[in-house]
């Protein structure tokens, strides 16, 4: 059986909530796999995670230098290359790191690439069956790949039940020294940070919140109206943001905030992983879409099949003469 | 500046509910509209923007079948000034990595300055733009949400990360970069702007044009390959309210009394 390294993303020392989500996904390619973390970065926060890690992975191989302090991708793809095997497994969280790192990272080391993976249903001879999403959760597909000269698998973060174990009792290798030339023409300059808006989603109880299928700038106002009926703030989806009917302190989402309310009216919403990764704490979720098969009916707790335009208006008025 | 952007047709999801079809081979592709990949929308825009201002080219450039000409033309429409349809029996059923080596053998017929791609298109991987960088072993950056051009060898970018942030890196021309929703506002194309460009020549190269070795792309040269779509099941699903829009009300505002929902 081919060799699978999970690739372990980290911030201040500690490790990302992908890292056991990973070692849960390798053992769905193979059970019985000793699976090796890979983990790069530089000084005392590194070898805190190394540390860390080798209670849930059989082997840890460190990757220290200074050049990789921030998780420049350009930089690790090049320390990667000199380091894996040609043929192993390699799997990374598919988030804006993962997604900046793997389709390249798989070109450079001749192997096959899978993007976004939500499942895994191991391997026959020299294929991996796995399943992903296509059109924003619309539809799924089982997807096969050839893993003979090696896989590059973006695994979505989320999915994967984590494995808490911590019952490998692995050592750390520190593979420093292999990493090879990491002169890049891609410079990390700074991180700028989100701006703060006029209302703070991410306390609110109860949100009304908005997708595309608003459809308009002016129909804002309506869904404004319900929220102030409900005493619930607004928030939306990325499209919203993108068209700049709202501001960016009100998206939801990966790319936006995380939000824990303890209800979400999700209104004209498809649910696509990204917009969900921004909803935690499994509030009370109301989905009101049009279309009877959105994703989103699928982790709501209660649907509506309406045009949101017409159910908006109708609700804040029933409301309003409680 | 010469620019280069790799461009998309895709069904549009915000006029069309996707469906698998009956063999479950397929979507259910009768009567869908198609327009272009909406992160290639902002990335010709930026295109076009950056021209502007510090002059130079942009072509369009798509792999596809006959029909993908429509999508050049309204990017030719937006502003564009060149288009080049990639087609070939051999290039059907490619996986990311066929599609970056179709548009690599096209890359290196032209001279481009700097190459972008949308963040990701229908299938929601996210991989060509990556995947064609390393192919022409120039830098990338992924999830592009602003760009400064420094002088004529360097860039500034913004790359939108978790939260909101961003983070800033100076990069090196000739580099890809995959462009991220947001980024501008595209522009109108109506009616008028497409006729202008209806009669403008669009090359056609297939795989001889462009020296690729057919078995190496399309479905013989795939490693990843979709087997079959189906409907997926998460969770275990709403309870979808039913009756008239008053009794759904009358039951929602119930559930969302219980539920704290109300103040
Ligand atoms: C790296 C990355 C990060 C991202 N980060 C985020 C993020 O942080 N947050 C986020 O939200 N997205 C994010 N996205 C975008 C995400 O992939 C989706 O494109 C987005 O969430 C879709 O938003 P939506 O559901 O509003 O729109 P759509 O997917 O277009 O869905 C609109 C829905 O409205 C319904 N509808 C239309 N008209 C009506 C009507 N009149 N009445 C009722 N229903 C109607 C439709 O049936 C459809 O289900 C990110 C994407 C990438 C690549
Ligand atoms: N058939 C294609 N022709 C031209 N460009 C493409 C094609 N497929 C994907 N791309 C480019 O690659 C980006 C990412 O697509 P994907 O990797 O398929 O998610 C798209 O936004 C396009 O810019």
């Amino acid at each position: 059986m081919t060799q699978i390294f999970a690739y372990i993303t980290h911030n201040g020392g500690a490790a990302d909530d992908t890292a056991l989500e990973l070692a849960a996904a390798a053992k769905k390619i193979d059970a019985g796999a000793a699976v090796t973390a890979v983990i790069a970065g530089s000084g005392s926060d590194l070898d805190a995670v190394c540390n860390e890690m080798a209670a849930s992975y059989s082997e840890v191989w460190k990757i220290d230098n200074e050049a990789m302090a921030y998780p420049n991708a350009e930089i690790i793809r090049k320390a990667l290359v000199s380091i894996l095997p040609a043929d192993g497994i390699v799997l990374l969280p598919h988030d804006t790191f993962g997604m900046d790192l793997g389709p390249g990272l798989s070109i450079k080391l001749d192997a096959a690439f899978v993007a976004d993976v939500v499942d895994l249903e191991g391997v026959e001879g020299s294929t991996l069956k796995l399943v992903r999403q296509e059109f924003a959760g619309q539809v799924s597909t089982h997807v096969t790949c050839d893993i003979s000269a090696g896989a590059v698998l973006n695994i979505r973060p989320g999915v994967s039940q984590p494995d808490e174990s911590k019952s490998a009792g692995g050592q750390v290798v520190d593979k420093s020294g292999d990493a090879g030339d990491l002169s890049v023409v891609r410079k990390f300059l700074e991180i700028v940070e989100a701006e703060v808006g006029d209302v703070d989603i991410t306390k609110s109880e109860v949100l009304v919140s908005v997708g595309r299928g608003i459809e308009d700038e002016d129909n804002i106002e309506i869904a404004q109206e319900l929220a102030e009926a409900m005493g619930a703030d607004l928030s939306c989806s990325r499209p919203i943001v993108d068209a700049k009917w709202l501001e960016k302190s009100r998206q939801v989402g990966t790319s936006g905030q995380t939000v824990k309310p303890k209800v979400y009216m999700a209104m004209g919403i498809s649910g696509s992983f990204q917009h969900l990764g921004g909803i935690k704490g499994s509030p009370f979720m109301v989905a009101v879409n049009k279309n009877a098969k959105a994703p989103i009916y699928q982790v709501a707790d209660v649907g509506i099949v309406a045009d949101i335009l017409e159910f908006i208006p109708e609700l804040t008025e029933k409301i309003k003469d409680l | 500046m010469e620019i280069l952007v790799c461009v998309k047709r895709v069904p549009d999801t915000s006029e069309n509910e996707i469906e698998v079809g009956s063999d479950g081979q397929d979507i259910d592709r009768d009567d869908l509209v198609y327009s272009v990949n909406e992160w290639d929308n902002y990335a010709v825009e930026e295109a076009i923007q950056i021209v502007d201002k510090v002059g130079g080219k942009v072509t369009v450039v798509t792999v596809g079948d006959d029909e993908s000409e429509e999508v050049l033309r309204r990017e030719m429409a937006m502003g564009a000034n060149e288009g080049i349809l990639l087609s070939d029996d051999a290039f059907e059923s490619s996986d990311g990595k066929g599609i970056a080596a179709i548009l690599k053998a096209a890359v290196e017929k032209g001279s481009y300055d700097l190459i972008m791609t949308g963040a990701q298109a229908d299938a929601g991987a996210g991989q060509v733009g990556g995947m064609l960088a390393a192919m022409l072993d120039q830098p990338y950056a992924s999830l592009v949400n602003s760009i400064e051009v420094i002088d004529d060898k360097k860039l500034k970018v913004g790359r939108e990360i978790e939260g909101g942030n961003q983070e800033m890196n100076e990069i090196q021309m000739p580099c890809v970069l995959s462009i991220q929703t947001g980024i501008n506002e595209p522009r109108y194309v109506g009616i008028r702007g497409i006729r202008k460009v209806a009669s403008v020549d669009i090359p056609v190269l297939g795989a001889s044009d462009l020296g690729i070795d057919s078995g190496s792309v399309g479905n013989a040269g795939a490693s990843v390959k979709v087997q079959d779509y189906f409907v997926p099941v998460f969770g275990d699903g709403a309870e979808m309210l039913e009756g008239s829009t008053e009794e759904i009300i009358d039951k929602l505002i119930e559930l969302l009394k219980a539920q704290g929902g109300l103040k």
